[in-house]
């Protein structure tokens, strides 16, 4: 548990402020509901009029006049962009800023496998995701009973744990390509957090490229399908965890075995 | 019981080269020097030896245990001083001796302020504030606080003022009269010189010459001091040859009683012959007429 220990020091800055951004902007989007509520009606001719733009964000099949119409596209970007960018970063530079940083020779000539290393330091990665979700997951829904608007459990329930395999995924996805890494990593983070974001908007906006949904995990975080369907799309979900499997494997195959520079 | 055996240890990046072939053998309680210029492989043997990195070909142990496959077990008993102590940021100097020590799980509290106090090091100060030479402290510290059987160091001085340096060998006396063995990577000879009693000299990736310090300085090559003239161009095996208007010197590896027959066709007024220091050898060694002796 040493290096799970360290890892939470060494990142607990970058942590607070991730989670410091997110759970402000979310709760400034909730606390501005109740004034836009009125004004919904109005905007969702507006969005209806924007073709594939409204589409990208999954806005023509959820309705703003709702809470959780409107939580699941305005929060969910934050939610979603942040925590993606949040995740990928964590897995991104686990092991590869060891070399970067030049710290890798201090850590690995102490008497501690490989194995270990990458095991507790996945563990750190995970557990920092988890816990960040946990705290916004609970702002969030105290600031939606603060603002006196009724929750729907099962959406919000089933919303948030979508976001939080997402971000599980892209960690383990970053965190298996950590492992190659020496230096430059965190390019490849927020390239790769943004890649699958943007590949999730054109999914969204024409049929054709409907196929693009199968290599994103946002394709399971869309709101619009959450609230409509009651539930989370199983098959792509098992193509994440099938992926974010490869990525941990990956991790232990390659980094066991890499020299040290 | 051999603490360190290499057998044929050799490592390659790509095409560029490592090591080659070494096989070495260091003895329990040795104080052992491994003598190179920068770039000879001194610094990717021991990493091979700690398990950074994999050997290409060959095989090494410690302490009587394979570098592949039980290298946890080496690295509980190893300490090991690298040649660029490089620690994570933002953390106090003490928090990395804390650190160090949990990974090996072990308290070493007491040894370790043994050790600051000894090395003048304020525990209480921040890694980023330090300067390259107290940074080399904390790696100081961290490689002995646990006792270690072995001590493996990686250009261990540099950085370090003469007062410390002297204070740090005295703390090496005093663990290898213990029973630890020390196994210490230099450029400077005078260091291996004055500690060691065992030294390895490796150029490009070879071992050339392993033997005790001793007979390493009383190689078959003497220093010739001359004052007076003699033509010495005919003659093969000199090296490092300086002339100068009372006389000259040079180095000189070949068959004694040429040399003579040589001089005594000159005007001599005064002729020394001795053993050169270590660090002539050394030239010697890594000179291009000097070729492989061993």
């Amino acid at each position: 548990m040493t290096i799970v220990k360290h890892e939470w020091k060494q990142g607990r800055i970058s942590f607070l402020i991730w989670t410091g951004s997110i759970v402000l902007l979310i709760l400034i989007c909730i606390l501005l509901y109740p004034e836009m509520k009125g004004e919904m009606e109005s905007v969702g001719d507006i969005f209806a009029s924007m073709g594939s733009f409204t589409a990208a964000f999954g806005m023509d099949r959820l309705n703003f006049g709702t809470l959780i119409g409107f939580y699941s596209v305005e929060c969910g970007n934050i939610l979603g962009l942040g925590g993606a960018f949040f995740a990928s970063l964590l897995g991104i530079s686990a092991l590869a800023k060891e070399e970067k940083e030049r710290t890798a020779e201090f850590l690995l000539s102490h008497p501690i496998s490989r194995t270990r290393v990458i095991a507790e330091k996945l563990a750190a990665v995970l557990t920092q995701i988890i816990v960040m979700n946990a705290i916004i997951f609970v702002l969030s829904v105290g600031t939606i009973v603060f603002i006196g608007e009724e929750i729907s459990w099962k959406e919000i329930i089933l919303f948030h744990t979508a976001y939080l395999l997402l971000q599980i995924e892209l960690a383990c996805i970053c965190f298996g390509c950590s492992a190659f890494l020496r230096r430059g990593s965190i390019g490849i983070g927020i390239g790769i957090a943004t890649l699958v974001y943007f590949l999730n908007l054109m999914a969204n906006m024409t049929d054709r490229a409907g196929f693009l949904k199968y290599f994103t995990p946002f394709a399971y975080c869309e709101g619009a399908d959450i609230v409509n369907n009651g539930c989370l799309d199983g098959k792509l979900i098992a193509i994440g965890m099938v992926l974010s499997l490869i990525g941990i494997a990956a991790a232990f195959i390659h980094y066991r075995k890499k020299d040290i520079q | 019981m051999d603490v360190i055996k290499t057998n044929q240890l050799t490592k390659r990046y790509g095409s560029a080269r490592g090591i080659e072939q070494i096989s070495m053998t260091v003895e329990e309680g040795e104080f052992f020097g491994f003598i190179g210029p920068n770039g000879a492989g001194k610094s990717t043997t021991i990493r091979t030896l700690l398990g950074l990195i994999r050997p290409t070909s060959g095989t090494a142990s410690v302490l009587g245990m394979n570098v592949e496959t039980e290298k946890e077990k080496i690295l509980a008993q190893t300490g090991y001083l690298p040649s660029e102590a490089v620690f994570y940021s933002g953390m106090k100097v003490k928090e990395v001796l804390k650190l160090s020590a949990d990974l090996r799980k072990q308290n070493c509290s007491e040894e370790s302020q043994r050790l600051c106090q000894r090395l003048q090091l304020d525990s209480s100060r921040k890694i980023n504030e330090l300067s390259f030479g107290n940074r080399k402290k904390v790696a100081i510290v961290c490689a002995l606080q646990h006792n270690p059987r072995l001590l493996i160091l990686d250009e261990p001085t540099s950085g370090l003022d003469p007062f410390m340096q002297k204070e740090f060998f005295e703390i090496l006396r005093e663990r290898n009269s213990k029973g630890t063995t020390i196994f210490l990577s230099s450029h400077i000879l005078s260091e291996i010189q004055r500690n060691c009693t065992k030294a390895a000299i490796i150029r490009e990736g070879k071992i050339i010459a392993c033997d005790q310090v001793e007979k390493l300085a009383k190689s078959s090559t003497k220093r010739i001091r001359i004052h007076g003239t003699a033509d010495i161009s005919g003659l093969s095996g000199v090296q490092d040859l300086h002339s100068d208007s009372d006389g000259l010197h040079f180095l000189y590896g070949g068959e004694m009683s040429v040399l003579l027959s040589v001089l005594s066709q000159g005007k001599i007024q005064d002729l020394s012959i001795t053993e050169p220091d270590l660090e002539e050898v050394f030239l010697h060694y890594y000179t291009e007429e000097g070729g492989i002796r061993s």
